[in-house]
């Protein structure tokens, strides 16, 4: 259920942030979507793409620092408090979240998908299933972006 | 109430004494300087190997014969390895940075304290110092040996003193203009941001009650001299010291501002290529190697400051006879002073590799955006070292900074950078880049 995650150690200086993204593009990587963190000194560029493994491979041949993580995609219905109603279930499962983003696309009126960055993956995989928290598969979510 | 002596502005008669005259006098404390070492074992080792003893000293220029020192001798012989005399004999411990963590320390008898306070009030008698002014001290009190070296030598003259010490300079400003001080005694870079700040609180050049300062502590140019001159209204005197020798009171200016007249019957100062050893001539920029003459805790032989200058022997309009040595136009080693701290690229490396996950690739740039000194330490990140947390970033970097503060002593500020992007020259990594302008 798990979704690879490149994190990007980018210093806070102009160019910084193109350079990766240029390096993807010569490479013919598609970016599926991507959140930048950061700091007065530095930032953190996650993002997330079909072939991670090519990914990181070019980007560290180009001299970017590349850490691999796991995310999951969660599909949150499409309406006020939906998301509300999702981190619930997180709460009482007892899921702790360190940072979410949003997936490129969403089925307006029914669903959105964000991901999220979870304490433990995979014990939190588990539990929010078992609270009915519909969680993506990697597959299905790539072939969302190709349809 | 002014003597006869400091109207001329002489605080000794040994700083007029004729050259021959003194050249005995130097021969006879040199040989008494190589008796007292042999009471080091490092000393009495170097000496045996270069076959020297105080009977074969017959001339200053026997002084040549002697084993150099060098800071890493001291470091070697850490804390107190180089001590001629016994322990309980020791009236006070000084201490400047050391190339890594540690300090290398320095240490006085009573006699050595009477010996320094005499050589501080000679420069600053020299440099204007009377017994009725009051003099601001913003050197810092410590280890370091600017405070305590000039306040007693303020109080040798018969000046009274305002231990102001460093920083908090709004009060400094305060400190000066409600009390009175006419003589400001600090590093010529703080005596700039004195200016500064004064001038930032509504005060006009020429405001403040000063009209003389004696800085030292790190080196400088003539057009700081300039500025602090013409900024805090004062006539500005250049002083040389290091505590490896004594601590200020080695050399100072007088009106005449030809050079820092050299206490040459107290020092005795060489100056040589830093690459051969051998004596550059005279006007010539070389490493200065000092001896003392008259120490007696920690005599040094041939001490290699590092300090590059060049000599000049001739005549001085205001009688002294000593040598004159010039500004300190740069260094041999890699040593860098920021805001008047020595700072060695080494203490760096050293807190670098205290935080466990920094690889040693990393670029000191130290500038002067205003009158202070700034230093930016980049250093690259590991790959192994990124995880996906802002917090560990964070903390890596929180990390680093306070191992170069607890280190250097020196607050820098530390950049992460991506790994490969500080250059490297010829395969060698650049560690420094210094845009001050010396």
């Amino acid at each position: 259920m798990k979704i690879r995650q490149l994190s990007l150690f980018l210093e806070n200086r102009p160019g910084q942030l193109r350079f990766p993204c240029k390096v993807l593009g010569e490479a013919g990587i598609d970016i599926l979507t991507m959140s930048l963190a950061d700091t007065a000194q530095f930032g953190i560029l996650r993002l997330v793409v079909k072939d991670w493994q090519r990914a990181k491979e070019v980007l560290e041949a180009a001299g970017v620092v590349v850490n691999v993580t796991e995310v999951l995609a969660v599909d949150v219905p499409d309406r006020p408090g939906g998301l509300a109603s999702v981190l619930e279930a997180f709460e009482k499962a007892g899921v702790g979240v360190e940072y979410m983003y949003a997936w490129g696309e969403r089925e307006r009126g029914r669903h959105a998908t964000l991901l999220f960055r979870l304490e433990d993956p995979d014990r939190a995989a588990k539990l929010l299933q078992a609270a009915g928290v519909k969680l993506v598969a990697s597959d299905e979510l790539f072939a969302r972006a190709s349809a | 109430m002014p003597t006869p002596v400091l109207e001329s502005g002489i605080f000794d008669p040994a700083e007029i004494l004729p050259a021959d005259e003194r050249r005995v006098l130097q021969a006879r404390r040199l040989a008494e300087t190589v008796r007292r070492a042999r009471a080091v074992p490092f000393y009495r080792d170097a000496l045996g190997r270069a076959g020297v003893s105080s009977d074969t000293i017959r001339s200053v220029d026997d002084v040549r014969r002697l084993p150099f020192t060098t800071k890493d001798d001291l470091r070697g012989h850490y804390p107190l390895g180089l001590l001629a005399v016994p322990r309980a004999e020791l009236a006070r411990i000084h201490g400047s940075s050391g190339t890594t963590g540690k300090p290398t320390f320095v240490a006085y008898t009573r006699g050595d304290l009477d010996t320094w306070s005499g050589l501080v009030a000679r420069f600053l008698v020299a440099g204007g110092l009377r017994p009725d002014h009051l003099v601001h001290v913003a050197f810092g009190y410590g280890l370091f040996t600017g405070g305590f070296g000039l306040h007693y030598g303020i109080e040798r003259v018969g000046a009274a003193v305002v231990p102001a010490a460093g920083g908090n300079t709004p009060r400094q400003v305060m400190l000066i203009r409600d009390l009175g001080a006419e003589v400001l005694i600090c590093t010529p870079s703080y005596a700039l941001h004195i200016a500064e700040v004064a001038r930032a609180e509504g005060f006009r050049p020429g405001d403040l009650p000063l009209r003389l300062g004696h800085f030292g502590g790190e080196p400088w140019t003539e057009e700081m001299r300039v500025r602090i001159e013409r900024e805090l209204g004062i006539h500005a005197f250049n002083n040389y010291g290091l505590s490896e020798v004594i601590g200020p009171g080695v050399s100072g200016e007088c009106p005449h501002r030809t050079g820092m007249h050299v206490q040459e019957d107290h020092f005795l100062v060489e100056c040589v290529d830093p690459d051969t050893l051998a004596h550059v001539p005279d006007g010539e920029v070389g490493e200065l190697v000092f001896t003392t003459l008259t120490k007696q805790a920690m005599p040094v032989l041939r001490y290699r400051t590092r300090d590059l200058a060049a000599l000049d022997r001739s005549p001085c309009p205001c009688g002294r006879t000593g040598v004159r040595m010039s500004r300190v136009v740069g260094r041999s080693d890699d040593m860098l002073i920021i805001r008047g701290v020595n700072v060695f690229p080494s203490q760096i490396e050293e807190a670098l590799l205290r935080v466990e996950g920094t690889a040693p690739h990393y670029l000191i740039e130290v500038s002067r955006p205003g009158s202070l000194d700034e230093a930016v330490v980049k250093v690259e990140m590991r790959p192994a070292d990124f995880r996906d947390e802002m917090r560990q970033l964070q903390e890596l970097h929180d990390r680093i900074d306070r191992e170069i503060h607890a280190v250097t002593g020196v607050r820098m500020t530390v950049e992460l950078v991506a790994p490969n992007t500080l250059e490297r020259s010829a395969g060698k990594a650049q560690r420094v880049l210094d845009h001050r302008k010396r």
